[in-house]
C-alpha cells in the first residue's frame, strides 16, 4: 500500500517536472517569436530607409559635385577649341594677306614669322609649300627647304579641308609640338599652303587653368588613345594612355570606373567638335564623395546606435511581457485550482445534505422501531414473538440501507489525488444518481436508463467522474419542471472511446447561453449558482483525457455528452 | 380532557406505523397516511387537530399538502418533519404557516409536547 503510494507520488513529481519544462519551453518560444516579429517590424523598415536615403544622398551629392566638374571640362574643351581656332585663323590670315611671291622671299617670311611669334607666342617655325608639296621657303630652326610633302597625308587633307592641325609630335628641343597648316586657294585653281609648328605649352596652361586638385588629372588624347599632353598618372606625352577612354559622341560623358592604378575614379571626357581630340578629366571618387563619406559615417553611426537601442528595448520589453504573461498564467492557474477546490467543497456540501436526508430516513425507522421495542418492554406487551422479529428485521434492513449510503460516500471521499482504476461507467452513473434520489423524488423527476450493458470498463478516476456526473445531473434536475424526465445513456463510440450522455426535457438553452456555459462564473441560476460547476467539470473531463459536447434547444431540453478514453494517455496497451 | 387525535403523513411506511403504535401506547389516537393524496383524502373525511407532515415525499409533497390545507381553510395545526433543520423546505413550510418543524430522527417526547403546544396555541 505505502509502496504504491510513494511510486504514485514519484510519477506525479516527474510528470509535473515534464509539464513545467514544457511550459518553460513554450514561454521561451513565445519570447523568441515576439523578438523576431518586433525586430522584423522595426529593423527592416529602418534598414530600408537607411539604404534608400543613402542611395538618394549619394546620387544627389554625386550629381551636385559632378555637375560643376562637367561644366569646367566643357569650358576647357571650348577654350582649347578657341585656342586652336585662333592659331589656325592666324595662319590662314597670313596665307591670304600675302602673295605666294611675297612669302617665297626668305626675308619677308622671316619678318612674318617674327611678327607671328611676338604676337601669339609658342610658334617654332613657318614654311611655305607650293601646290606640288615642295617647301618653297622656310623660317625656323630646321633644314627643311625643298622638302617634298606631296606624299604626306596632311598635305592631302589640307587640300580637302583648307586647314589642318596635326597630332602632337616631339619636335625641336624635345618639346611636344603640333603642326598647323592653311591652304590659300586662288580663283584660277592654283594654291599654296602655309605651315607652322608650335609648342604645346599653352595646352598645359589651359589644363592648369581648370584648377584641379593635385590628385586629379586632366589630359588630351587623340582617337588612337595617344596622350597629347602629359598625364600625371596614365603616361607621358605621346605614350599610349593607360586609361581606356571610350569615344562617345558630342558633349561630355561621365563614367565611374577603377583606373589601372586601382583607384576608384570618375572620368569626365569631352570630344572636341572640330578636331579629333578628347579632353579627359579624372577625379578620384574620394574627392567627389568626400562630404558623402562623412555623412555616410554619421548615418551608419546613428543606425548602429538606434539598432542597438531598439534591440535592447525589444529584449527588455519582451522579457517583461513574457514574465507578465507567465505570472498571469500562474496566477490564473492558482485561482483555477482554488476554484476547483471551492467547487469540490460545495459539491461535497451538496452531497452531505443529500446524504443526511438519505441516512435520516433509515435512522428514523431504527429510532422508532427501537423506541417501540422499549415501549413494549416497559408496558409488558412483548408476547407477540413474530412482531418482535419483524421489528428487528426492519432495524437490520435500515442499518443495511445506511451502510450502502456510507459505502457510496466513501467512493466520493477517495477524491483526493487522481487515482486511476478500471471502472464500470454504468455503475458510477447509477451510484451518483443515488445521491440525488431525494431531489428526484421531491421534484418528482422520472429517470430513464438506456445503459449499454456490454460497455467496456475504462481506466479512470472514480471520484472525479462522480463529480462530473453529479454536476451535470444536478443541472439537468435544475432544468426540468416537476414531473420532468432525465435520461442517462451510455454507449461505445469506437475502440478507444466510450460516451455517457445525460439528457433532460427541461428549459433548454439559447445559442448565446450555449456559447458561455463552460466559462467560469457564468450562471443562469442567480440565486444558488456559483457559475463554477460546468467550468470545473470541463476541466476535470479534459484532465481525464475526455471531452464534453452539448446540444440544446430552447424549450425542448439539453443533452450533455461526455466522451471518455478507455485507456489513459501513456498507459501501456495490455 | 378528550383524546388527542393526530394524522401522521410520511412515505416511509415502517417509520409511520411504528410511530403510530408508540403514540397509541401513549394514549394518542394516531392515523397514518403514506402519501399526500391519501392524507388529503383523510383530511376531507375526518378532522385532525394536529397533522405531522413529512416535507419530502414522492408525488404530492408535504408543502403541497400544506397549500391545499390552507386553501381549504381546514382548522388544523401542522408540524413538519424534515431531514435536517436548515433545508429551505422547512423554512418555506414555516412561512406557509406550519406551527413548527422537527428533525428526523424524532424524539417522541419532544413530538408529544410540540403537539400539546400546538393544540393549546390553537385553542387560545
Amino acid at each position: 500500500m505505502s509502496e504504491t503510494l510513494t511510486s504514485e507520488r514519484m510519477n506525479g513529481r516527474t510528470s509535473e517536472k515534464k509539464t513545467r519544462r514544457k511550459l518553460q519551453h513554450r514561454y521561451l518560444r513565445l519570447r523568441r517569436n515576439m523578438i523576431i516579429i518586433m525586430v522584423l517590424v522595426t529593423i527592416v523598415p529602418l534598414t530600408l530607409m537607411l539604404l534608400i536615403n543613402a542611395f538618394q544622398y549619394q546620387s544627389k551629392i554625386k550629381s551636385e559635385r559632378i555637375e560643376p566638374m562637367r561644366a569646367i571640362v566643357n569650358k576647357s574643351t571650348h577654350s582649347f577649341e578657341l585656342f586652336l581656332e585662333e592659331r589656325i585663323s592666324a595662319i590662314r590670315f597670313l596665307a591670304s594677306s600675302y602673295t605666294f611671291k611675297q612669302l617665297s622671299e626668305q626675308k619677308i617670311l622671316n619678318q612674318v614669322y617674327h611678327d607671328l611669334r611676338d604676337t601669339f607666342g609658342g610658334y617654332v617655325d613657318l614654311g611655305l609649300i607650293n601646290s606640288k608639296g615642295i617647301q618653297v621657303s622656310y623660317a625656323g630652326p630646321y633644314e627643311l627647304l625643298n622638302k617634298d610633302y606631296s606624299e604626306q597625308q596632311w598635305f592631302q587633307e589640307v587640300q580637302v579641308r583648307g586647314t589642318y592641325i596635326s597630332d602632337v609630335f616631339m619636335g625641336y628641343r624635345k618639346f611636344p609640338h603640333i603642326a598647323l597648316a592653311a591652304q590659300h586657294l586662288k580663283p584660277d585653281g592654283t594654291f599654296w599652303v602655309l605651315r607652322a609648328t608650335m609648342d604645346t605649352k599653352k595646352f598645359d596652361n589651359l589644363i592648369a587653368a581648370m584648377g584641379l586638385s593635385p590628385i586629379s588629372d586632366a589630359f588630351i588624347i587623340n582617337p588612337n588613345g595617344i596622350l597629347q599632353t602629359e598625364s600625371q598618372f596614365y603616361g607621358d606625352v605621346l605614350e599610349e594612355c593607360r586609361l581606356s577612354v571610350p569615344r562617345g559622341g558630342a558633349g561630355t560623358h561621365v563614367t565611374e570606373k577603377t583606373d589601372p592604378n586601382g583607384r576608384e575614379v570618375f572620368q569626365i571626357s569631352s570630344n572636341f567638335l572640330k578636331h579629333d581630340y578628347t579632353l579627359v578629366t579624372v577625379i578620384p571618387r574620394e574627392i567627389i564623395l568626400k562630404s558623402w563619406h562623412s555623412l555616410r559615417q554619421e548615418m551608419i553611426l546613428i543606425f548602429i546606435i538606434s539598432f542597438v537601442a531598439i534591440l535592447m528595448v525589444i529584449f527588455w520589453v519582451t522579457t517583461q511581457l513574457v514574465k507578465r504573461i507567465q505570472d498571469a498564467d500562474e496566477r490564473r492557474e492558482a485561482a483555477f485550482r482554488n476554484l476547483e477546490y471551492t467547487q469540490k467543497l460545495s459539491s461535497i456540501g451538496r452531497l452531505a445534505a443529500g446524504v443526511a436526508h438519505e441516512i435520516n430516513n433509515p435512522l428514523s425507522i431504527i429510532n422508532e422501531k427501537a423506541g417501540l421495542l422499549k415501549d413494549l418492554v416497559e408496558h409488558d406487551r412483548y408476547q407477540d414473538k413474530d412482531k418482535l422479529l419483524k421489528m428487528t428485521a426492519s432495524i437490520n434492513q435500515s442499518v443495511n440501507r445506511c451502510k450502502s449510503i456510507t459505502q457510496r460516500l466513501l467512493g466520493f471521499a477517495r477524491q483526493i489525488g487522481v487515482h486511476y482504476e478500471m471502472l464500470d461507467v454504468n455503475e458510477v452513473l447509477k451510484e451518483t444518481i443515488g445521491f440525488l434520489k431525494k431531489e428526484a423524488i421531491s421534484k418528482n423527476i422520472h429517470t430513464r436508463y438506456e445503459l449499454d450493458e456490454e460497455l467496456s470498463k475504462i481506466s479512470s478516476d472514480r471520484g472525479q467522474l462522480q463529480q462530473v456526473f453529479l454536476n451535470i445531473i444536478n443541472n439537468a434536475f435544475a432544468a426540468v419542471e416537476k414531473g420532468g424526465e432525465v435520461a442517462l445513456k451510455t454507449r461505445e463510440v469506437d475502440a478507444y472511446t466510450i460516451a455517457a450522455s445525460i439528457s433532460d426535457n427541461g428549459t433548454g438553452m439559447t445559442n448565446e447561453t450555449l456559447k458561455q456555459i463552460f466559462e467560469p462564473f457564468f450562471t443562469t441560476n442567480k440565486q444558488y449558482g456559483t457559475g463554477l460547476g460546468l467550468s470545473i467539470t470541463y476541466g476535470i473531463v479534459k484532465k481525464l483525457g475526455g471531452d464534453i459536447k452539448v446540444q440544446s434547444k430552447l424549450g425542448e431540453g439539453s443533452t450533455f455528452t461526455i466522451y471518455l478514453p478507455k485507456k489513459q494517455a501513456g498507459e501501456q496497451n495490455e | 380532557m378528550n383524546k388527542v387525535k393526530v394524522l401522521l403523513v410520511d412515505d416511509e411506511e415502517e417509520f409511520v406505523s411504528a410511530l403510530a403504535e408508540r403514540l397509541d401506547i401513549r394514549g394518542i389516537e394516531a392515523h397514518v397516511a403514506t402519501d399526500g393524496e391519501q392524507a388529503l383524502e383523510m383530511i376531507e373525511n375526518d378532522t385532525f387537530p394536529v397533522i405531522v407532515l413529512d416535507v419530502i415525499m414522492p408525488g404530492i409533497s408535504g408543502l403541497e399538502v400544506m397549500q391545499r390545507i390552507n386553501a381549504k381553510q381546514i382548522d388544523t395545526v401542522v408540524i413538519l418533519l424534515t431531514g435536517h433543520g436548515s433545508t429551505k423546505e422547512g423554512l418555506e413550510g414555516m412561512r406557509m404557516g406550519a406551527f413548527d418543524y422537527l428533525m428526523k430522527p424524532l424524539d417522541i417526547d419532544e413530538l408529544i409536547s410540540k403537539m400539546h403546544e400546538a393544540i393549546e396555541s390553537k385553542n387560545s
